[in-house]
């Protein structure tokens, strides 16, 4: 019970004190939107917006996590307020899923805002929802993990920007987001199927457009062991790095 | 009864050694000063006593638990107030007691019942209301100093709790301190202000290079110097000019002119007052006050540190 009252509060606290300032909520609207219209305008009008709207949710859940994450650990490490929830009698495991689960709830959310601008200008019935949430989830996992695993290697939060920057701009590319893998040069393939948002938006495309590379399945589990690896990958860095 | 013993404590940053192999015990209801100049160690070793560092060898016992494999569940006993001011600057003040007691597993009613006590004890009644970024440093001293004991903790570490405030913020957090002692709480504080020590703690270590050079109770590391009587006179004229005749008729006491009115008697036996008095009076020269001088901290702490600490590192306000 102790353990829940302090897992609860952290999380409010993120939400309250991060996520739901003017400037974030603006970012979770304007980029997904601001993305979608370039994309309409460079073809014309020759692209469905169903076509676009994996690509645009992944990339929501991918901005919104990894920079939140890494950004408001880094801030709190410099500040030392991080230092407050490390004394805290709860384990490591308990305080990075707290702070895990703000950046999660806030990626779903953004995954969700170009899907409520699609429902007014295309038909967005017979997607299978239930999978769509689970896929949304574990993106949003993947990608906190992802800012979790950059925040302990910042020491500043300007550097946190830069990496989280060096890791997402590359994957908006190389993950099928908008560009299908099976156009990608050769050379690159590889380091396509070694990213984990490469099989969210593959669920998401099968779900939405109907193409997808592997099965649902294959992918939900591959998803699965991304996040049980940076999960163990953050933790054993915290302890090494922040606990010195 | 003994509730915090440290024994061989070491920390090595690649090939500097932060604290070399250091052993203490604080008794229950204790304050227990740990003095030294920056970069000594003191730092260093508190992050370990509270889990924010691991130590490279040694052993620490808290209440009883294992300080290194058992530390979330000594986190649960102790209060850490940092160097620094770390409560969140857009939460304020009842919002951060709140959530601070949050984090130690408080139900709802109780932490808010607890906080607005706090706020009231430490007089933040009026502040509570307010972004925390808002405060003054002194207001935001108080401020980290109740939420480092909203869970009401057995042992309180205070990481320089005075530095960088004013004056009278100082008082009332040493006047803090000194109830939290009389509430029975076990304090082990750090502090390079030894007169802040000498008023505060029962028991003393001075931590220098990482290896505590000296350890024992205030009346223990001043018994030494104790042993020399010290007079202060205050005079109406410089009193430059017979220095050495004082000296020669008075062969057995040291003499020492600080300033044009004043001067200092030094006497390994208790010191015999009319002579001198009346030496001057035969010279013209009047006694207006003579004063006992005690002993500080400070003098202690030169003389144990010697050269090994450079003047103006230790504080004394």
């Amino acid at each position: 019970m102790k353990t829940l009252i302090a897992f609860w509060n952290i999380l409010k606290k993120d939400i309250n004190n991060y996520y739901l300032k003017p400037p974030n909520i603006s970012w979770g609207i304007i980029l997904p939107l601001s993305w979608a219209l370039m994309q309409l305008i460079r073809s014309s009008g020759n692209i469905e917006i169903i076509e676009l709207l994996p690509g645009l949710m992944a990339m929501s859940i991918l901005f919104g996590t990894t920079s939140m994450l890494a950004v408001t650990i880094t801030f709190e490490r410099r500040g030392h307020s991080f230092d407050r929830l490390l004394l805290a009698p709860i384990g490591l495991g308990t305080l990075v899923f707290a702070k895990l689960s703000g950046a999660i709830m806030f990626g779903m959310v953004n995954a969700f805002v170009p899907v409520v601008f699609a429902a007014f200008l295309t038909d967005l019935g017979g997607i299978n929802w239930p999978i769509i949430i689970i896929t949304v989830f574990l993106i949003a996992l993947t990608s906190a993990l992802i800012g979790l695993f950059i925040a302990v290697s910042a020491k500043e939060v300007f550097e946190a920007q830069t990496f989280s920057n060096f890791f997402r701009f590359p994957m908006l590319f190389l993950c099928g987001l908008f560009i299908p893998i099976a156009e990608l040069p050769g050379v690159v393939k590889p380091l396509s199927f070694a990213l984990p948002l490469t099989y969210g938006t593959d669920i998401l495309n099968g779900m939405i457009t109907g193409s997808s590379i592997f099965s649902t399945v294959s992918n939900i589990l591959i998803m699965i062991a991304f996040a049980a690896a940076l999960f163990y990958l953050c933790l054993r860095n915290i302890s090494k790095k922040w606990i010195l | 009864m003994t509730i915090v013993s440290v024994k061989n404590l070491e920390k090595l940053y690649g090939d500097f050694t932060a604290v070399d192999n250091i052993s203490f015990d604080i008794e229950r209801g204790e304050v227990f000063g740990f003095l030294g100049p920056n970069g000594a160690g003191k730092t260093s070793t508190i992050n370990m006593m509270i889990g924010l560092s691991r130590p490279t060898g040694g052993s620490i016992t808290i209440d009883g638990m294992d300080g290194i494999k058992d530390i979330k569940k000594v986190q649960g006993i102790i209060g850490v107030i940092p160097d620094e001011n770390n409560l969140y600057g857009e939460m304020d003040g009842f919002e951060n007691l709140c959530f601070c007691a949050s984090l130690y597993g408080m139900a709802k009613e109780e932490r808010e019942k607890r906080a607005v006590e706090l706020l009231e004890q430490f007089d933040l009644t009026k502040a509570g209301e307010r972004p925390f970024r808002a405060y003054s440093k002194g207001m935001k001293r108080k401020l980290t100093i109740a939420a480092g004991i909203i869970h009401d903790p057995k042992i309180l570490f205070l990481d320089e709790p005075t530095t960088g405030i004013d004056v009278e913020s100082a008082r009332d957090i040493r006047g803090l301190i000194l109830d939290l002692k009389k509430q029975g709480k076990t304090i082990f504080i750090t502090t390079h202000y030894l007169e802040e020590a000498e008023r505060i703690c029962d028991l003393i270590s001075f931590i220098v290079k990482g290896r505590i050079v000296k350890i024992g109770r205030v009346s223990e590391l001043m018994e030494n110097i104790e042993r020399e009587h010290k007079v202060k006179l205050l005079l109406n004229e410089n009193v430059n000019t017979i220095k050495g005749e004082l000296e020669n008729h008075f062969s057995d006491l040291k003499i020492e002119i600080p300033d044009g009115g004043s001067c200092l008697i030094t006497s390994n036996e208790r010191l015999p007052l009319f002579p001198v008095l009346q030496f001057l009076e035969n010279r013209g020269i009047t006694v207006y006050e003579a004063r006992e001088v005690k002993p500080s901290l400070e003098e202690v702490f030169v003389r144990i540190t010697g050269a090994q600490s450079k003047r103006g590192e230790v504080g004394y306000r």
